[in-house]
């Protein structure tokens, strides 16, 4: 491992590739089930419904300010699992790295998701490495897929959703997309927006065990809040109408919106929830939220209503009102 | 906030008949319709959207020479996003976003320097920028031509299409189709030229101009100052956006401008060609001049059959009155630049305006 950078002959499944895992990847996630280091982990099951999710990591450029394409690996699946009332338990971790990554950055990354999952209790399982050619990728790409054990009796989903429902979400919003966007090459600009990427489990327990009747949990990610609340209005056939005034947006996030054309409601997160709740449980929900760090900004930031059947609107700061719609096009591609 | 709307409602009865205020300015069109803002109007006044899109106004034969060239081995297309998508006539077949796809040398970029910097890097290649977009971006295309000069950098060329917008809101003025009783200026163009160029407007058509910003408060304010003056029986030039817009202007940023381009005809989807609205890249830089030093032909083109984004560019139809319009033409996939581009009418129209399935 004295090479500086990763070569072909790391991906070739021979000595070199024995050496990458051994020395870099198992020393960093070592448990009883990956230690064999057997073509598959075995893994024993006790609850009767466990939430099974997967997503891939291709963010560009892969470090950037609040994080780096390793924890968003983690956190990203990790929460796909919590918002299902999932407790995330076990994560498969793919990595296709680009021949000539500096070793040092892959180490950073690997310390990265290593951090991420001690914090938010999951074990990286099973693994596989790949190397393509230079150009063939940007540096690295990462898949996880990920497996939870349900721990709510109320099935959570997007089609759960009823007229009554508050909306609830636990802070400020875009600013993992526009963090990722600060640091692109080509439109580079100075702010001091960090990525909200974070794991979710512990605060979506504390709302979880707040005895209220959650209907549906989402983390906004790709499409930002504008795709969660397109697609509950259409699997729940309601209405949603959001309140812009009560919309937490930070100034330097909307300052790079208007900068770039783009609408904050759109930009991803990384480190949200946005949770749909019995109206009458609201309060409960938010001060479960309060309590914790993740979610001292939480606001209740619209409701859910009969009509107009799969539309969500937006109550402007002037009193008129418009759709929430998503982007089509390739506004923001690479952002996760 | 809500005062403002009831002195527009005030004046709007004031006035009594039905008044047509025109925005001209992409900016504003995105801004009403995010904001809601025609929804608090008084059913006698009414905002429409006029040519104000850069991308929209941008000929169909344009978008056509663009294709053919981005397919010439050597050719490194740059360009701003909105672009990409735009389709151009169906004989040409596609859009840059598709030529991309098939692998011919496409790029974004976030500015004309960008360009500079590809065309440094990449001394093989012949990198092209679209100049396409009103006087807020030509001094940036023209900033990036006199750095390439003094640089000495002989591989950056810009397909010029830029144009200039008093001429077509006059030109709007000439049609009889429309009827136009005051005019929303552009705030980021007046940045650059000042509000005196709106002047003749005034003084020759007696139609009221007020330069706006882009907040929805900035344009209600403007709203009520048109509506004061078609009360009063005024026709001024006044500026609600006066905290970055002068009479004055950036006069750097003209100086640019004039030391690159001159003025020249230009054609315009929706109105055809519109004497002295358009800058042409001088002969001093015609080194950088795509169409001559690199021989591009600007043929006669069709738009697809149908499409009537033309008309919504005038404003006389409303998106919704396109057959093509939510059905042919969607954002997903665009028949005419105006469902294309962040800034088009229909694209606004669409996204945030319509008819919600209840």
């Amino acid at each position: 491992m004295e090479r500086d950078r990763i070569l072909l002959a790391h991906g070739g499944g021979g000595s070199l590739t024995r050496e990458l895992i051994e020395e870099l990847f198992l020393p960093a996630f070592d448990n009883p089930r990956l230690r064999p280091l057997e073509d598959s982990a075995v893994l024993s099951l006790k609850a009767q419904n466990y939430a099974f999710t997967t997503d891939s990591y291709v963010v560009k450029p892969y470090f950037f300010p609040g994080g780096d394409i390793g924890k968003l690996a983690v956190c990203g699946t990790v929460n796909d699992l919590a918002v299902q009332g999932a407790r995330p338990l076990w994560l498969s971790l793919g990595v296709i790295l680009e021949e000539g990554l500096p070793l040092a950055d892959l180490r950073k990354i690997v310390a990265s998701i290593r951090e991420t999952a001690v914090e938010a209790g999951v074990e990286i399982v099973t693994g596989d490495t790949k190397v393509v050619e230079r150009g063939k990728c940007e540096g690295i790409y990462i898949n996880t897929a990920g497996i939870g054990e349900i721990v709510t009796p109320r099935r959570l989903g997007v089609a759960e959703v009823r007229p009554g429902d508050a909306v609830i979400v636990n802070g400020n919003l875009g600013e993992h997309g526009v963090a990722v966007l600060s640091r692109r090459e080509g439109i580079a600009f100075h702010t001091s927006v960090v990525s909200d990427c974070a794991t979710l489990w512990q605060l979506v327990k504390v709302v979880l065990d707040a005895g209220a009747e959650i209907h549906a949990m989402r983390d906004p990610t790709r499409g930002g809040l504008a795709a969660t609340v397109c697609d509950i209005a259409r699997a729940s056939g309601v209405g949603i109408r959001l309140q812009e005034t009560a919309l937490p947006i930070g100034r330097e996030v909307r300052g790079a919106c208007d900068l770039l054309g783009l609408d904050p409601l759109t930009i991803a997160n990384e480190g949200k929830v946005v949770v749909f709740c019995r109206g009458a449980d609201a309060e409960r929900v938010l001060s479960a939220m309060k309590s914790n760090a993740l979610g001292r900004h939480a606001c209740v930031i619209g409701e859910v209503m009969e009509k107009p059947v799969g539309v969500a609107l937006l109550h402007t700061v002037i009193g008129g009102e418009r759709i929430v719609d998503v982007p089509t096009g390739e506004d923001l591609p690479r952002i996760c | 906030m809500n005062a403002l709307v009831s002195t527009i409602n005030e004046l709007a009865r004031r006035v009594g008949r039905d008044v047509r205020l025109m925005e001209v300015c992409g900016t504003h069109t995105m801004s009403a319709f995010r904001s809601g803002l025609r929804q608090l109007l008084p059913s006698n006044v009414r905002l429409i959207s006029g040519p104000g899109c850069p991308v929209c106004v941008t000929d169909t034969n344009y978008i056509d020479a663009a294709i053919a060239l981005c397919r010439r081995p050597g050719v490194m297309m740059t360009t701003f996003g909105d672009l990409v998508r735009v389709p151009g006539s169906p004989s040409a077949g596609g859009s840059l976003e598709r030529e991309r796809a098939a692998g011919a040398g496409v790029r974004v970029v976030y500015s004309p320097t960008d360009a500079v910097a590809l065309a440094r890097d990449n001394p093989a290649k012949q990198v092209v920028f679209l100049g396409v977009g009103f006087e807020t971006t030509a001094p940036t295309v023209a900033a990036s031509i006199v750095q390439a000069a003094k640089d000495g950098i002989r591989n950056y060329f810009v397909l010029c299409a830029h144009k200039t917008m008093p001429r077509a809101m006059e030109a709007l003025l000439h049609d009889r189709e429309i009827k136009i009783d005051g005019f929303l200026c552009p705030g980021h163009v007046s940045v650059i030229t000042g509000a005196a160029i709106y002047r003749f407007i005034c003084e020759k058509y007696k139609i009221p101009c007020v330069v706006a910003g882009f907040e929805a408060l900035d344009m209600l304010k403007a709203i009520e100052m048109l509506l004061a003056q078609i009360a009063d029986g005024r026709a001024e030039v006044e500026i609600e956006y006066s905290r970055s817009v002068n009479e004055r202007g950036n006069i750097a940023a003209q100086k640019l401008l004039a030391e690159v381009f001159e003025e020249c005809d230009a054609g315009w989807r929706g109105f055809g060609n519109i004497p002295r609205s358009g800058l042409a890249i001088r002969a001093k830089y015609a080194q950088f001049d795509a169409a001559k030093s690199l021989g591009v032909k600007f043929e006669a083109a069709r738009p697809h059959p149908g499409c009537r984004c033309g008309d919504v560019l005038r404003g006389v139809i409303t998106p919704p009155e396109c057959k093509l319009y939510g059905k042919a033409c969607t954002p997903t996939n665009p028949v005419g630049p105006c469902m294309v581009s962040n800034e088009g009418t229909c694209a606004a129209f669409f996204k945030y305006d319509r008819k919600a399935a209840t």
